[in-house]
């Protein structure tokens, strides 16, 4: 199938849905693949590159347009834009890839339905842990999180690390990330690893050992009844009244403490909660940043603005909507590869057609219009991989049960110390004699064996291999035997027993060379 | 000539530089030194007997020395060094070969006078040292089968395999008692000897059988085990030989043999956590086909999530550790050269390369560290599971190498598991894990590894050395 790639046209987006190293995978799956010329500058990605990449560049967008089959874009396609309405541009029967947003979008569903197009949504492709390579939302969010801290940083007028220097104390900058799902994650993993002293909180319980894993302290909530905020597909859901009244009067604390709050709270489907109340950000100290990652689904601070830095007081409060783009080489890099894993699916034969098989459960939640028919919301997942609420059993290792314990042992000496007596009453001196260097050499092995090296076990067994080829010395006696039966049994056994001789020392020989420091 | 006070002389000498052969195994330091000894030993043992009393035959005697010699020396310059437990295998047989030759040779030379206790214990002798050395010969053919693909390596479970195996022991016992008293005598006329004869060969049959039997009932992943147990068993051939010929040199060698064989089964049954018994007994016993089941329909799997070659490079650029777990997987492929070449670049790139070598990785013990001593691998790069283990959470990446059932994070966390309590690498505390692994398939065990779906493990499908030489060439 033919790919095309169209340069994005809302405002501000700097992303590009494929990029060049990509687009050689893409390849591989037998398609081809178009972009319109200068589709990836904003994101420092030339006509040139792709052209290396065997990616053929079409001067303007409806060239692209007419030519794919298959259209790969980051934003949903604009009713209005620069270069027209884009859905028109569309090819009746062509495949469109990219973030739709069905839930909010219904104009553009019936636009998109009217043409005949089979669209598949990145923000629909279900989370399960089979698609998580191609979970764009992740990808993005992962991005979003790291470019909050940054863009905080640029405003907090102070360091985040902690130091000590001739010219006096710096003091940890401390950051609070409320909502610890990928972009929190990376929020924190990004604080800390610029030095701060960062907290985190989460309605789902199960959000405390991620948090702690990336080095932050998880706030808990002292709260009676046990409410699990864990909703469907490993989202966050509405909690209770009192769970709420409990969590602002945890964060109306910290606002007092920290220098920066970064929140992600997101519930699907529903405006963002308001976490960060007025109040909350006049008790801040003079200086202070919030970042607001919810800013596009009314913030999580009612003071946000979308799009845009303002001051309140003292306090700056950023509202970006655009971070995953403000890094367009990255979040391209990464959504391409999304895409990427997805055509994969879609091309299970590689052999560049296009398959898009609704039995397919990942496929089937993806596809939101099939071919003209609106086939969005799709039926509930079944969940394979997220956790049931099982009961946790303790890791039991089995205990060896050492049957007999100490009086066994006894038993075993007393046995044995018999059974040696009885031998001795009635065997001759001659054979009690072998046998005491028999034992002790038992006992001699028993020491020396315990000190070899793991390492050395190889070695060591093809060594008491040559070593007990000293059989040979039995054989050696009875050779001049004058029965000639016994002569040949004698002979082969010697034969036999010196290949083990030299083949054991020899290889061993070869082996300890081997070993060097 | 030497007299007899002479020959024992010589005969402590070898056996003090054979104590000190295996004593200087203990460090690879002085592990070349140890091997000379071995060989000095056994030097002066074999003069001191050719040049001692009673022995004339030289001609034939320096033939067979010689020509066995040659073979013994093409075969360790020839064999790869991943056909080691082949070799050892067959050498093994050997050993136990031998013991039924001399068993069968000292029992024919009318030559001893022994009268009552004494004849009796001397019959016992004869009749052991064959029985341990028959069951020692086939058993090491068979494990040889076994390692070098000849035959299969799944288990062989007859029905009624353990009544067959009591059934072997009781008529070996009962053919004891009826052979004491029927040796030949040189006081007595040759004729006699038929009726002992007869036992005796009947008995090396039966030990024959239950040497096949044994084994063939013993799967793959086990045979580190098995071939520490031939390992001591002939070395108690060897020394069951010594009682029989009164040769106190036998019996010293046949008991440091047999205890250091021994010592091996019981390290690598503590490594796999199971008892001696049960492995001799064979396969991992009835119990197991419920386990499997009940294991499939409590969890449900995750989705592996599959990771390419130049990826993986890329990973190991940014890492700052890497640890690499070499299975068998690797000796199967030959792998251990790129690994090697792996373990160069990533150095040259000043990344702290390591090794995690567990137990019973391979097919026999110590296995892994030939295998990466011949790819010029540095020793000290090669650390030992319990050496690493706790350093695996502070690891970058992992790379586990064709191996499955030793990274199974199931024999820690599942009761129910058939290898529960198996110490394993924990390789999943690292913050990447990279499985290279042909297919999904289970490992010797037959059970399910969680570690494939685990978060952070990432799955490199294909051949080891492919998978490495893919790596290398990403780097």
């Amino acid at each position: 199938m033919l790919i095309g790639v169209p340069t994005e046209t809302f405002a501000g987006e700097k992303r590009v849905a494929m990029t060049p190293e990509t687009a050689a995978h893409v390849i591989k799956l037998g398609h081809t693949l178009c972009v319109q010329s200068g589709a990836g500058s904003a994101a420092n990605i030339s006509d040139e590159l792709y052209r290396a990449a065997d990616v053929d560049v079409l001067p303007d967008a409806a060239s692209v347009y007419k030519a794919a089959d298959v259209i790969l874009k980051v934003r949903a396609p604009q009713l209005e834009s620069t270069q027209g309405n884009e859905v028109d541009l569309l090819q009746s029967g062509a495949v469109l890839i990219s973030f739709i947003w069905p839930a909010q979008n219904d104009a553009l569903m019936d636009a998109l339905a009217k043409r005949q197009i089979t669209v598949l949504a990145m923000d629909s492709v279900p989370r399960l842990s089979r698609a998580q390579k191609m979970d764009a939302l992740s990808s993005m969010a992962n991005i979003g999180g790291y470019r909050a801290v940054v863009e905080a940083a640029n405003q907090f007028g102070r360091f985040f690390t902690g130091q000590i220097t001739a010219a006096g104390k710096v003091p940890p900058a401390k950051v609070l990330v409320i909502g610890a799902g990928v972009a929190g994650l990376a929020a924190i993993g990004a604080a800390r690893g610029m030095g701060a002293i960062v907290r985190a909180f989460d309605t789902r319980p199960e959000a405390a050992e991620q948090v702690e894993s990336m080095g932050a302290d998880f706030l808990m909530l002292e709260f009676e009844e046990d409410e699990d905020g864990a909703g469907e597909g490993g989202y966050a859901k509405v909690m209770s009244k009192e769970f709420i009244d409990a969590e602002m009067a945890l964060f109306r604390e910290q606002a007092k403490d920290v220098d920066i709050i970064i929140t992600t709270a997101l519930i699907p489907g529903r405006p963002a909660p308001e976490l960060i109340t007025t109040d909350m950000v006049e008790s801040m100290k003079p200086g202070s940043v919030i970042v607001d990652l919810a800013a596009e689904r009314g913030g999580n601070c009612k003071l946000t603005q979308p799009d845009q830095v303002i001051k309140h007081g003292d306090v700056t409060l950023i509202g970006y909507t655009d971070l995953p783009s403000r890094m367009a080489a990255q979040s391209s890099q990464l959504y391409s590869t999304n895409l990427r894993h997805l055509l994969a699916d879609l091309t299970p034969e590689k052999d560049g057609q296009l398959n898009v098989n609704m039995d397919d459960e990942v496929i089937r939640g993806a596809t939101v219009i099939n071919d003209g028919d609106i086939t969005w919301p799709p039926p509930p997942p079944k969940l394979s991989a997220a956790p049931k609420p099982v009961a946790v059993a303790a890791p039991v290792l089995p205990v060896e049960v050492k049957t007999g314990g100490i009086g066994g042992t006894v038993i075993a000496a007393l046995v044995g110390a018999v059974a040696l007596l009885s031998i001795g009453s009635v065997a001759p001196p001659d054979f009690m004699s072998h046998f005491t260097v028999f034992v002790l050499s038992c006992f001699i092995g028993y020491q020396v064996i315990w000190s070899v090296s793991p390492a050395l076990h190889t070695p060591l067994m093809s060594v008491t291999n040559a070593i007990s080829g000293i059989i040979v010395v039995g054989a050696l006696l009875q050779i001049s035997s004058s029965s000639g039966f016994v002569v040949f049994l004698s002979a082969v056994a010697t034969l036999i027993a010196s290949i083990n001789i030299a083949g054991g020392f020899l290889v061993t020989q070869r082996m300890l060379k081997m070993f060097r420091k | 000539m030497m007299n007899s006070g002479m020959v024992t002389a010589a005969y402590i000498i070898a056996a003090v530089l054979f104590i000190l052969s295996l004593a200087g195994l203990s460090k690879q330091e002085t592990a070349r030194r140890g091997n000379q000894a071995g060989i000095a030993g056994m030097a002066i043992a074999v003069l001191a007997t050719i040049i001692g009393d009673g022995v004339s035959n030289y001609g034939i005697l320096l033939v067979m020395v010689g020509i066995g010699g040659a073979i013994g020396a093409y075969l360790a310059r020839r064999v790869e060094m991943t056909d080691m437990p082949e070799l050892v295998a067959i050498l093994h047989s050997f050993v136990g070969l031998a013991a039924v030759l001399v068993g069968f040779a000292s029992y024919l030379t009318p030559d001893s006078h022994h009268v009552g206790a004494e004849r009796t214990i001397h019959d016992v002798e004869i009749y052991l040292g064959i029985l341990i050395g028959a069951l020692t010969f086939t058993g090491s053919v068979v494990a040889f089968g076994k390692l070098s693909g000849k035959l299969g390596s799944k288990p062989l479970i007859l029905p009624g395999r353990h009544k067959l195996n009591l059934g072997i022991g009781v008529a070996c016992v009962v053919l004891l008692f009826l052979f004491i008293g029927q040796a030949p005598d040189a006081a007595l006329d040759q004729n006699s000897t038929g009726m002992g004869t007869f036992i005796l060969v009947l008995m090396t049959l039966l030990a024959f059988a239950f040497g096949v039997h044994m084994v063939m009932a013993i799967g793959g992943a086990d045979m580190p085990v098995v071939i520490s147990m031939l390992n001591s068993y002939s070395g108690w051939a060897a020394a069951a030989t010594g009682f029989m010929l009164s040769n106190d040199l036998l019996i010293v060698v046949g008991a440091l043999v047999g205890s250091s064989g021994a010592i091996l089964s019981y390290i690598m049954c503590k490594a796999m956590n199971r008892k001696f018994f049960s492995v001799i007994m064979g396969g991992w016993g009835d119990a197991k086909p419920s386990n499997v089941t009940s294991d499939g329909s409590d969890e449900p799997q995750g989705e592996a999530v599959p990771i390419s070659a130049d990826e993986v490079a890329m990973l190991c650029k940014e890492a700052d550790s890497v640890v690499i777990v070499p299975g068998y997987g690797m000796a199967v492929a030959h792998a251990q050269h790129p690994v090697s070449e792996l373990t160069t670049q990533l150095k040259k790139a000043g990344i702290n390369v390591r090794f995690a070598i567990h137990p019973v990785a391979g097919r026999m013990p110590g296995h892994m560290n030939v295998l990466l001593a011949e790819a010029n691998v540095p020793y000290d790069l090669v650390f030992e599971m319990d050496e690493i283990n706790d350093e695996l959470s502070d690891t970058d990446v992992v790379i586990v190498i064709g191996a499955n059932d030793i990274v199974n994070p199931s024999a820690l966390d599942n009761p129910n598991s058939p290898i529960a309590g198996m110490p394993v690498l924990e390789v999943w505390k690292a913050k990447t894990v990279i499985v290279s692994k042909r297919s999904m398939a289970t490992g010797y065990a037959g059970v399910e590894n969680p570690l494939f779906f685990k978060e952070n493990t990432r799955m490199l499908f294909g051949d080891a050395k492919e998978s490495v030489n893919g790596i290398l060439a990403g780097l």
